[in-house]
């Protein structure tokens, strides 16, 4: 009780109090709720939403995928795993890759480290499942046909399989330094 | 045996198992549940005998308000493992005197004669002749208790106005 | 013998009736409540399963049976597993003093629409209340966590406090009667609801009610935003339901005592006697269902306070004034 308020005035006021929520509760009663039906009004999603994680293809079709575990090393609930393999010609790929959708927190770290802008996660949220096994996802169902977010990125243009390329071929690479010469 | 005989001395044989178990307990909360069941079955023992008020009454008062607040204490005062027991002949020997005693007198009594003659059957007293019973002869001693009871709750008063916190610098709400 | 087993069948119809009545209601209540939670936060509620979501205690059902039974390591496993069932059993068992219409002549024989009128029908309901609460006080303790215990501790003096003025409270409705049966004290009120003598033992009583179903502003045992859920914090799947079932099953049955108390029953005009009393008990549940949607919660020592400082008083003066103005006229 307040000591400048009469006991009157605070006896109202407290009555006031716990009356009104009343009204307001019974008022709201007949009001439309404000919810949005989801299954059939879905919101659009902000571009980088992140959901379910698919693995890219470059532009000329090749797996993307080197599989140099950054990621597997970076995600903080250790949800990918992989075997990596090397094709005749030099190049590496997944043997397996394997994402358990159970565990993955949806961080987005994989995403940002990995060298080859293979693995990236999509806007799609939708994966619930009876069981957690199906959660678990194979290289043949995380793998999708196209470049994803970026589309004309292709890491063998930049880096990687040295050897079958000429110095200096790779996209953004300066020429290579003379060793025999001082002169810039 | 009748029906009424029957289910007395199962009764009788809930009550001595529960209320033995709640004696041998190590964990106090046992043996609070162990009581609790023997109360019931005392109660319904009460109201077997036609007496359904205290029946009722059996299970509101020490079964539902008073093993309730021991259960309260006990709970409060933390879940210790319980200690090992310590088995030395001195400590049962009260008891055990006790029990012997206990057990010799009940059996003077199934064994002594006039007992042996008083039918089990249902019978059925009203709460109000029980209460004009009670206020016809015990009038003074319900009132004192009345008082006790109003000295009690007139305590518990003035116990929470006691420890009301007295308003200081640190209580206090902040004035705009 | 064909009279004794025509009496039993009798008595299994009735109850077959009562529990019928009270489980379904008990279901489709927490239905009514999450739509109208919903309709006052601006929500729809639960609108999925069936039409208008009315399938959906169902639904709820069938997954709360399927859900994994988790017995917490370290739980006292006996306790853990048997108290939820003391909740609904012992509000059941009150359902069975309940009678819910006049008495009916089939085939010539008078039967009383109540599965036993006890004569101390009002205490025995007390009596099972008071008992109710070993369930919370048990469950906390045997889940061996510390928020069920804290949960545990609070319900338990919730109980305390609630208890006096909830008796009280009935005094003058006893003495108005003269009986203890509910039977009688209906038929008491042929003509008046005890309501109009006696609105404040109402409204002492609606608030004891409140505190007794542990429900907002008095869910101090499962306060979810300090204890989580309270004393049934580590139970999951049926036996969870079971506390659930009987806190709803509570929550009808305190508007059906209401009503018996202090509404009249099943006397009104027009409608069938069955009808009334179910249209009375309703009255209670959708007043609690509304003072969780708008009132926050309070401390324990608030509550403390509410009960012992102005309920428990308040009823004494009541039950004073009650046998003062019963005296004088005599
Ligand atoms: S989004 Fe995060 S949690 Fe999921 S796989 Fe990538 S790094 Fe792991
Ligand atoms: S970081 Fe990229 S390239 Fe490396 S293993 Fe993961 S997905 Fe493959």
């Amino acid at each position: 009780m307040d000591e400048r308020k009469g006991i009157i005035t605070s006896a109202a006021e407290g009555t006031r109090g716990i009356l009104e929520p009343f009204w307001v509760t019974l008022r709201q009663l007949f009001h439309k709720p404000i919810t949005e039906e989801y299954p059939e009004f879905k919101r659009a999603l902000p571009e980088r939403a992140r959901g379910r994680i698919v693995l890219t293809r470059s532009p000329d079709g090749e797996e993307r995928c080197v599989a140099c575990q950054l990621c597997s090393a970076v995600c903080p609930v250790s949800c990918i795993s992989m075997q990596s393999a090397v094709r005749e010609d030099g190049r590496r790929y997944a043997g397996w890759f394997r994402i358990n959708f159970g565990r993955c927190i949806f961080c987005g770290l994989c995403e940002e480290a990995c060298p080859t802008l293979a693995i990236q996660l999509t806007n799609d949220f939708e994966m619930s499942a009876d069981d957690p096994m199906q959660l678990v996802h194979e290289k043949d169902t995380l793998t999708v046909d196209h470049g994803g977010r970026h589309p004309d990125y292709d890491f063998y243009r930049h880096a990687g399989v040295a050897v079958r390329r000429e110095p200096g071929s790779h996209e953004d690479e300066d020429a290579p330094v003379n060793p025999k010469s001082n002169f810039p | 045996m009748s029906l009424t005989q029957a289910l007395f001395y199962l009764l009788a044989g809930v009550i001595t198992l529960s209320t033995g178990m709640a004696v041998t307990r190590k964990q106090p909360v046992h043996a609070v549940v162990y009581l609790v069941v023997s109360f019931f079955a005392t109660a319904v023992l009460f109201a077997l005998l036609g007496a359904p008020l205290v029946a009722v009454l059996q299970i509101m008062i020490p079964a539902g308000a008073v093993m309730v607040l021991f259960l309260f204490i006990i709970i409060l005062l933390g879940r210790e493992a319980p200690k090992p027991r310590d088995d030395s002949a001195m400590r049962w020997a009260l008891p055990g005197i006790l029990a012997i005693i206990t057990v010799a007198a009940g059996l003077m009594l199934i064994a002594s004669p006039q007992h042996q003659t008083i039918p089990l059957a249902m019978a059925k007293a009203s709460a109000r002749e029980l209460g004009t019973y009670l206020y016809r002869h015990y009038w003074p001693a319900v009132e004192g208790i009345s008082v006790l009871f109003f000295v009690a709750l007139a305590g518990a008063m003035f116990l929470v106005r006691e420890f009301k916190p007295k308003p200081d610098a640190q209580n206090e709400e902040p004035k705009p | 013998m064909t009279m004794w087993f025509a009496g039993f069948a009798v008595l299994l119809v009735k109850m077959a009736l009562v529990l019928g009545v009270a489980l379904t209601g008990a279901a489709y209540l927490v239905l009514v409540e999450r739509k109208l939670l919903g309709r006052m936060q601006l929500r729809y509620g639960p609108n999925r399963v069936g039409p208008f979501g009315l399938l959906q205690p169902l639904a709820d059902g069938v997954k709360m049976i399927l859900k994994e039974d988790l017995v917490p390591q370290g739980a006292d496993r006996f306790l853990f597993m048997m108290v939820p069932a003391v909740l609904p059993l012992t509000t059941l068992l009150a359902f069975a003093v309940v009678p819910f219409g006049t008495e009916l002549t089939i085939m010539g024989q008078q039967v009383p629409m109540v599965i036993t009128d006890l004569d101390v029908g009002v205490l025995f309901v007390l009596s099972l209340s008071s008992v109710g609460v070993y369930s919370l006080a048990l469950g906390g303790w045997a889940s061996n966590s510390k928020y069920s215990l804290l949960g545990a501790v609070r319900g338990v003096g919730q109980m305390i406090s609630y208890e006096l003025p909830l008796g009280l409270s009935l005094v003058p409705v006893i003495m108005l009667a003269g009986s203890m049966s509910l039977v009688d004290i209906v038929n008491a009120q042929a003509d008046m609801p005890f309501i109009v003598y006696q609105p404040v033992a109402y409204v002492l009583f609606v608030l004891s009610a409140l505190v007794e179903v542990k429900r907002t502003p008095f869910d101090l045992a499962e306060a979810e935003n300090e204890l989580q859920a309270g004393f049934h914090m580590e139970y999951s799947g049926m036996r969870f339901a079971l506390f659930f079932l009987g806190e709803y099953l509570n929550m009808i049955f305190l508007g059906a005592f209401a009503a018996l108390l202090f509404l009249g029953g099943w006397h009104g005009p027009v409608l069938p006697p069955f009808a009334w009393l179910l249209i009375k008990t309703a009255i209670m549940p959708i007043l609690l269902i509304w003072i969780r949607a708008s009132l926050p919660r309070l401390r324990p020592d608030q509550m403390m306070r509410l009960c012992w400082v102005w309920l428990a008083p308040l009823a004494l003066l009541n039950i004073l004034a009650t046998g003062a103005v019963m005296l004088l006229k005599g």
